[in-house]
């Protein structure tokens, strides 16, 4: 039971060890030459400008919500991908039907241009 | 031994959701939500439960979050955060100890009976998790599953008409 989750056990510690361990090691070794453009959050190169708090646009919320949807279709391909052998050729229809439902909304996103970046 | 990791990982999610209701920044208490949700993971996998929490981690720690990360974007948080609504702390003690009251009746004075299912540890240990999950899924309950695609399809109509300003 418990041997089975080492893995995964071992890849959250080797996950926090190198996040604190970065923080921890150049804090400890690296240089602190400070300087009032130094300290400015990074922001890909470009000069930052106003607050980071500001309002977002709508459209982050869209791509999240159709994110989510097509997110919870993954989730149940995982169970039939596991059992995919001994469900057969009925299996792949009934994936099949809610498949082609799911691609029927991917098409009226697409058509109404949701995932264009106006 | 396995005792000692439930306390502590139950103690992590009980600090982890108090941070997310004292935490003033919104942000923080997303982040908070994130702790809390791996802590119930692990308890779903103590539970023998791992499809839970992969579920619980894919769905709720990945998606949704993003989803209310992005709804605090959208949200003008500068003028909200740091205010206080006046009876917040009374209303929330309140409605708090009437779920309590409840649960003790509920437990005390209710019999609760029930049929139990034919599921147990050793079945699972010997079939599988997400084999049983699936088997059921795709034979017994088929309809309900290619009704939750139906499901999707009207949440994925919906986003879209709700959010676009021009269809």
């Amino acid at each position: 039971m418990a041997g089975a989750y080492l893995p995964i056990i071992l890849l959250l510690a080797i996950a926090v060890c190198f996040g604190l361990g970065s923080l921890v090691f150049s804090s400890l070794i690296g240089q602190k030459k400070l300087s009032a453009v130094k300290l400015q959050p990074y922001e890909c190169g470009c000069e930052p400008v106003g607050s980071a708090q500001e309002r977002f646009s709508i459209k982050f919320y869209l791509i999240a919500m159709l994110f989510i949807l097509f997110d919870i279709e993954c989730v149940f391909l995982y169970p039939w991908a596991v059992l995919f052998k001994r469900l057969g050729v009925f299996g792949i229809m009934e994936m099949g039907a809610f498949m082609l439902i799911l691609f029927v909304g991917y098409i009226y996103i697409w058509k109404k241009g949701a995932l264009e970046w106006e | 031994m396995e005792t000692l990791f439930f306390l502590i990982v139950a103690a992590i999610a009980v600090i982890c959701s108090l941070m997310v209701v004292t935490n003033k920044n919104p942000i923080n208490s997303a982040l908070s939500l994130i702790m809390t949700f791996f802590c119930l993971a692990t308890l779903y996998v103590m539970l023998e439960a791992p499809f839970m929490a992969a579920i619980q981690v894919i769905v709720y720690a990945g998606a949704i979050m993003v989803l209310i990360v992005f709804v605090i974007m959208l949200l003008n948080i500068k003028s909200e955060a740091g205010r206080r609504t006046s009876h917040a702390l009374f209303m929330g003690i309140s409605v708090g100890l009437l779920l309590l009251v409840q649960t003790w009746y509920l437990l005390v004075k209710s019999s609760l009976s029930s049929v139990r299912g034919t599921v147990d540890s050793a079945m699972i240990s010997k079939v599988g998790h997400t084999e049983l999950i699936g088997k059921s899924l795709f034979t017994d309950f088929l309809l309900p599953f290619e009704i939750t695609s139906i499901l999707l399809l009207v949440a994925i109509v919906g986003a879209v008409v709700l959010s676009k300003k021009k269809l």
